[in-house]
């Protein structure tokens, strides 16, 4: 008999076992509330902590408790809590020992403010399972509290922070990249660099901020929009060293760079998990909040929402003729971050395409050397060649990659 | 050293582990720091602890958790018997199981 054959570990941090398998769900991701003890400038989602109205339509711990217990019928083994800074929810300690206890993995985003001795004692008797994810907006005050509008929240959070460290319970860092804090960055990174948990991973740091999800505040909006990168630093950023991003590009097959007609969702959303709001609205993802597209889990159940309804989102088609003629006709797809979540923040509906998100695929499309410097990707022909022509240089050498294809223009 | 068995005790799952069964597997989730020598994954069993597992219900003493699965399975009483030893032994270990 063979020693410890009995029991088998498995590992699921980057994969789950089971995740193949029908109507299972693989993770879910809830909002435990929109509200949040700093003001990010930047942020798609934050209302003020005191917002009562937004404090009264919440799930109840009741309500929360019911779709964890649901999630872990249908197999989910991770739960990601999120906001809002969830950690304002006075029953968030009830909530996380509950979830444990139905024996998921909880996944905490948490801006640190509001991690405090009994919470540290908590997650040192009762390990959340994977690393608390901490969002760090700054190394100093003037450019901590620059970028969170929120006096004090420095000394807060770093408070946190410490109070993590200090008693060894596993979190990772991340940023956004802010006028404010930039001349941080560097400081940022060394310092991450000795977090143990982070295992030599450089942190992200956020260049891309969606616009309010709920489409609530457009003068916010026209804020976010001016301080979000510029196509050219994001498409830098992402083919920063370019084998890397060649690396990962080998790893699509021709097969994924297509027009994809009027074909809507291409994501994975709600394929093997999906996003409850704080307030019950179970989504395709994140950014989807378009009220035709989510379902109401007070109404319903978590297993129909996922099973049938969210199913049923995905086939929605694309009608809009500036999709169907634009991102329909493109063969970026793959590498493009187009999607109806994007149109919904962006423009209110399912199918506009967003020019923000269309500039930065073609910079990269551009630097990459698949199209050339005024072509429209969608106007392109001969785009087969052109991808062919791309995968066997980065098989052979993965640098700079002469485009030497002719223009053309699909017929309208 | 092998830890003691003793067929005339109960056995039960320890409340620090949360059993549960998904895709008709039982998978053994840590709740407790502590728990197993990676306290961020998780464990399944194999079809035998599986069987052995399920009759572990904190009521019945184990010969008669050893005499149940003999009644089942087509195989040697004493084989079952060492298995069930075995299985115990291996999750106590892991601190998965206590006795009553």
């Amino acid at each position: 008999m063979g020693k410890d054959h009995y029991v088998i570990k498995q590992y699921t941090r980057k994969s789950n076992p089971w995740q193949d398998k029908p109507n299972f769900l693989n993770h879910l991701s809830i909002e435990l509330t929109e509200r949040c003890n700093n003001d990010c400038i930047h942020c798609c989602i934050n209302l003020h902590e005191d917002d009562v109205e937004a404090k009264k339509k919440e799930l109840s711990t009741d309500q929360i408790k019911k779709v964890f217990s649901e999630a872990a019928s249908m197999g989910c083994l991770k739960v990601t809590v999120t906001g809002g800074e969830p950690l304002l929810r006075n029953d968030f300690a009830e909530l996380y020992l509950f979830a444990r206890k139905l024996g998921l993995k909880v996944l905490l985003f948490t801006n640190a403010t509001l991690i405090n001795h009994d919470l540290v004692e908590l997650f040192k008797q009762i390990p959340p399972l994977v690393e608390i994810e901490v969002t760090v907006y700054g190394m100093e005050k003037d450019s901590y509290e620059g970028v969170t509008r929120k006096k004090g929240s420095f000394e807060q959070a770093w408070r946190g922070i410490q109070l993590l460290q200090e008693n060894k319970i596993p979190f990772v860092v991340k940023s956004v990249a802010l006028p404010h804090n930039r001349k941080d960055l560097t400081r940022f990174k060394k310092w991450a660099a000795g977090i143990p948990w982070m295992a030599g991973q450089e942190p992200e740091s956020y260049k891309y901020f969606g616009l309010r999800l709920r489409r609530d505040n457009f003068k916010k909006n026209a804020l976010i929009q001016e301080l979000r990168a510029r196509p050219e630093e994001i498409a830098e950023e992402s083919v920063r060293t370019k084998e890397t991003y060649h690396k990962a590009l080998k790893q699509f097959s021709s097969a994924f760079f297509k027009p994809t007609a009027d074909k809507l969702f291409s994501c994975h959303g709600g394929l093997n998990g999906g996003c409850v709001d704080a307030y019950g609205n179970f989504q395709l993802c994140i950014l989807l909040r378009h009220p035709d597209t989510v379902y109401d889990l007070k109404q319903g159940s978590l297993r129909e929402g996922y099973e049938t309804y969210l199913p049923r989102i995905r086939k929605i088609k694309a009608t809009n003729p500036a999709y169907l003629n634009r991102c329909g006709a493109c063969f970026l797809s793959n590498i493009c971050q187009q999607c109806p979540g994007m149109s919904w923040i962006e423009h209110g509906d399912l199918d506009t395409p967003v020019d923000y998100i269309c500039a930065i695929t073609h910079t990269q499309a551009r630097y990459l050397g698949i199209i050339g410097d005024t072509e429209k990707a969608w106007e392109v022909c001969d785009w087969e060649a052109r991808i062919s022509k791309f995968e066997n240089q980065i098989k052979v050498n993965p640098v700079d990659i002469h485009n030497g294809s002719t223009q053309c223009r699909r017929d309208k | 050293m092998a830890i003691e068995i003793d067929l005339n005790r109960v056995y039960m799952p320890s409340e620090d582990v949360v059993a549960r069964v998904i895709e008709n597997e039982i998978i053994i989730v840590p709740l407790v720091s502590g728990i197993g020598d990676m306290e961020d994954e998780i464990y399944t069993l194999n079809e035998t602890g599986r069987s052995i597992w399920e009759k572990l219900d904190g009521k019945k003493k184990l010969k008669d958790v050893v005499s149940e699965l003999a009644s089942e399975f087509d195989s040697p009483l004493q084989k079952i018997e060492k298995d069930v030893i075995g299985f115990v032994q291996e999750v106590i270990k892991r601190k998965m199981l206590v006795g009553k």
